[in-house]
């Protein structure tokens, strides 16, 4: 009879030792951070960088002790620039892997494609694309960190403004990017008036020689100043030609080709160049007074550390994406999908890599024009203009 | 006013005189077997990329294009023996297939091992560029220019004068009467190939510091390349070198005169035209099959 009692009550107590460890369990689950990146294939240089940085600071918060007392556990796939693929793996990650936030999309079209999906699920998804259709008109449970096109179209025509050139010769490549960009500048200098588009070229992604756009464009009366939206090496070829024909109007560049290796393609003919950047590129010459500047500099040392490559602005709206997710879990107190994507669009004055953060109901990128800094090539190098 | 369309033509003439040396190449092995090679483009990447990587490693710029030259004819014999020779019965349809597998595996291993940046490769000579009338030359288009003359001419005496050359010619012709009198038809077969890679890794070194160079520019130049060859009858030396220019001058007047967006569409409706009033091409052999 005893005996019955006490094997009873050892059962009873294994079962509740079981339960105890089972809630604790539960208490320690880790946040699943969900993410689908170009890792391979064309858009590598995307979202190569852009895994390096989110494994890297994953394990870093790890490290420190995660967020809310939970470890972070990344769950990744490999979209190879396929927007097909993304939205397979976007549903793998809401439907089985049961993510509390994805932070994802190295490409506008990969982000599109997994839009609908996300709106459907009701999960908060960071973009790390650059277009103004994912954040513009505003979608609920959308934002991303990189700027926009239209940005850069406007921080370069405000420079040109305040140099006192109002007559642009526009030149841009026929991809995605560079009509994007086109339009984009088009749409912006009608907007801000007193600045005029007169001259509007273009030319094929594998065009080896951009000089009768050129001369037409040195040919149109009144023009000031030459603006290149593209992407790739046609930016490097315009800019040399630009140098051979000897043009010496003021010339801009947009953010596409805002990397040393566009510095080491167009060699000497880049000098004088302007182009709108993130401030990742010129960290050193940022003012001590700068709030980005610590940023900055811890993200390109840490990076370039821990994988002996140079840094580049692609990783960093991983970084941001990153951080901005955490910092929307720990102001919700929970991975509560609602309750982060409130705390995500509340977010105030979050300085991040790529600029500082002000979201909001009607903008779910949060970033101004003027977190582009302008940069002219100096000496083969960088250098910040204020 | 004069001063641009004098940039136009320039910038024509450069183009095209690259385009012209890209279409000897697919002339060379069309008379030879029939086959066009779309692998044509592939040699001309592998000869700016072998010359930009073994720079990069300080081999000095004349023994790095020696050798890349090699490397490229190597490859030549490599495409004939190891694609087209396997399938020696196959028609000539089969044939430009087997050469498209070709340079798609060119190129992804070309990706693998050179990767998939864009290169820079410095001007042969003095960067400035030659300033005529008001419009402006890069010093590097005279060189295009004088190798592409260079090799038209080396090739004009070794198709007229040389055994080899009129080997290749009897075999184009009629294959069986060529080896009925004592031509080995697969070594002269192997020997286009083999020289018509030389052409494209030539042709590839010297358009490389005006256009960059990367693993992929094998494609659109090549494309271009058998447009010209096309527009000049294909087979005919002359007429890759006419079609060449041609195009490369009608592209940038077109992009000049009318709109940078029909660029290409005027030059891809050029070979339609062609096409169309005459059939062979500008300077095609003016054979009647009989049927």
């Amino acid at each position: 009879m005893f005996k019955n009692i006490t094997r009873r009550a050892s059962k009873f107590a294994a079962i509740a030792a079981v339960g105890l460890l089972a809630m604790n369990v539960q208490a320690a689950e880790p946040i699943r951070i969900g993410s689908f990146l170009s890792v391979t294939g064309p858009a590598s240089f995307l979202g190569d960088p852009e895994l390096k940085t989110m494994e890297m600071y994953v394990e870093k918060i790890n490290k420190d002790g995660g967020v809310l007392g939970r470890q972070l556990e990344l769950v990744h796939y490999d979209d190879a620039g396929n927007a097909s693929k993304a939205l397979n793996f976007a549903s793998r990650l809401i439907r089985s892997d049961r993510v509390d936030i994805i932070v994802g999309g190295s490409t506008t079209g990969a982000t599109m494609a997994a839009v609908p999906l996300v709106a459907q699920a009701q999960i908060p998804f960071i973009s790390l694309a650059g277009a103004v259709v994912i954040t513009t008109p505003v979608k609920k449970w959308v934002f991303k960190t990189p700027q926009t096109d239209r940005m850069a179209a406007e921080r370069v025509l405000n420079d040109m403004k305040e140099r006192g050139l109002t007559k642009v010769g526009l030149i841009s490549g026929t991809g995605g990017f560079g009509s994007s960009g086109r339009e984009q500048t088009l749409a912006a200098a009608k907007e801000m008036g007193g600045i005029e588009i007169v001259a509007d070229e273009t030319y094929g992604g594998s065009d080896t020689d951009m000089t009768a756009q050129l001369t037409n464009i040195r040919g149109t009366k009144g023009v000031q100043t030459i603006l290149n939206f593209g992407f790739g090496q046609g930016p490097a070829i315009v800019t040399r030609n630009y140098a051979q024909l000897g043009i010496d109007l003021p010339f801009y560049q947009s953010h596409g080709v805002a990397s040393d290796g566009f510095l080491d393609l167009a060699g000497s003919s880049a000098e004088g160049l302007r182009l709108p950047a993130s401030p990742l590129l010129v960290p050193d010459s940022l003012p001590e007074s700068d709030p980005q500047k610590p940023v900055v500099e811890a993200y390109k040392s840490e990076y370039e550390a821990r994988w002996n490559e140079k840094v580049s602005t692609f990783g960093a709206y991983a970084y941001d994406g990153l951080m901005l997710a955490v910092e929307a879990i720990k102001k919700a107190g929970s991975t509560d999908k609602a309750a982060v994507r409130d705390a995500l669009e509340s977010i105030q004055g979050h300085v991040g890599v790529t600029g500082t953060f002000n979201m909001s109901a009607d903008d779910h990128n949060g970033l101004k024009a003027d977190s582009f800094r302008i940069l002219e090539v100096q000496d083969g190098g960088w250098k910040l203009i204020n | 006013m004069f001063s641009e369309f004098l940039q136009y033509l320039f910038t024509g003439i450069t183009i095209g005189a690259t385009y012209a040396l890209i279409a000897l190449g697919f002339t060379l092995i069309y008379n030879a077997s029939h086959v066009i090679n779309f692998a044509q483009g592939e040699f001309l990447m592998i000869g700016g990329m072998a010359t930009v990587s073994m720079t990069a490693m300080g081999v000095p710029m004349l023994l790095a294009v020696v050798l890349a030259v090699i490397l490229a004819g190597l490859l030549g014999i490599a495409l004939q023996r190891l694609a087209i020779a396997p399938a020696k019965d196959a028609n000539v349809v089969t044939l430009i297939i087997i050469t498209i597998g070709a340079s798609i595996f060119i190129r992804g291993l070309a990706q693998l091992v050179w990767g998939k940046g864009y290169h820079v490769m410095p001007n042969f000579s003095s960067s400035e560029p030659i300033e005529i009338f008001g419009a402006v030359l890069n010093s590097q288009s005279l060189w295009v220019l004088g190798v592409g003359a260079v090799m038209v001419v080396a090739l004009v005496y070794f198709f007229t004068r040389t055994l080899t050359g009129k080997a290749i010619l009897a075999t184009s012709m009629n294959k069986d009467a060529a080896r009925l009198v004592g031509i080995r038809t697969q070594v002269v077969l192997m020997l286009a190939f083999m020289v018509s890679a030389l052409l494209g890794s030539v042709a590839g070194i010297v358009v490389a510091p005006i256009t960059f160079t990367s693993y992929n520019i094998g494609i659109i130049l090549g494309l271009k390349g058998f447009v010209a060859a096309a527009i000049g009858g294909l087979g005919s030396g002359m007429g890759a070198v006419v079609g060449g220019l041609a195009l490369g001058v009608v592209e940038a007047m077109a992009a000049g005169y009318l709109s940078s967006d029909y660029k290409d569409a005027v030059a891809f409706s050029m070979i339609l035209l062609v096409l169309f009033f005459m059939p062979r091409g500008l300077f095609g052999a003016k054979i009647v099959e009989r049927v």
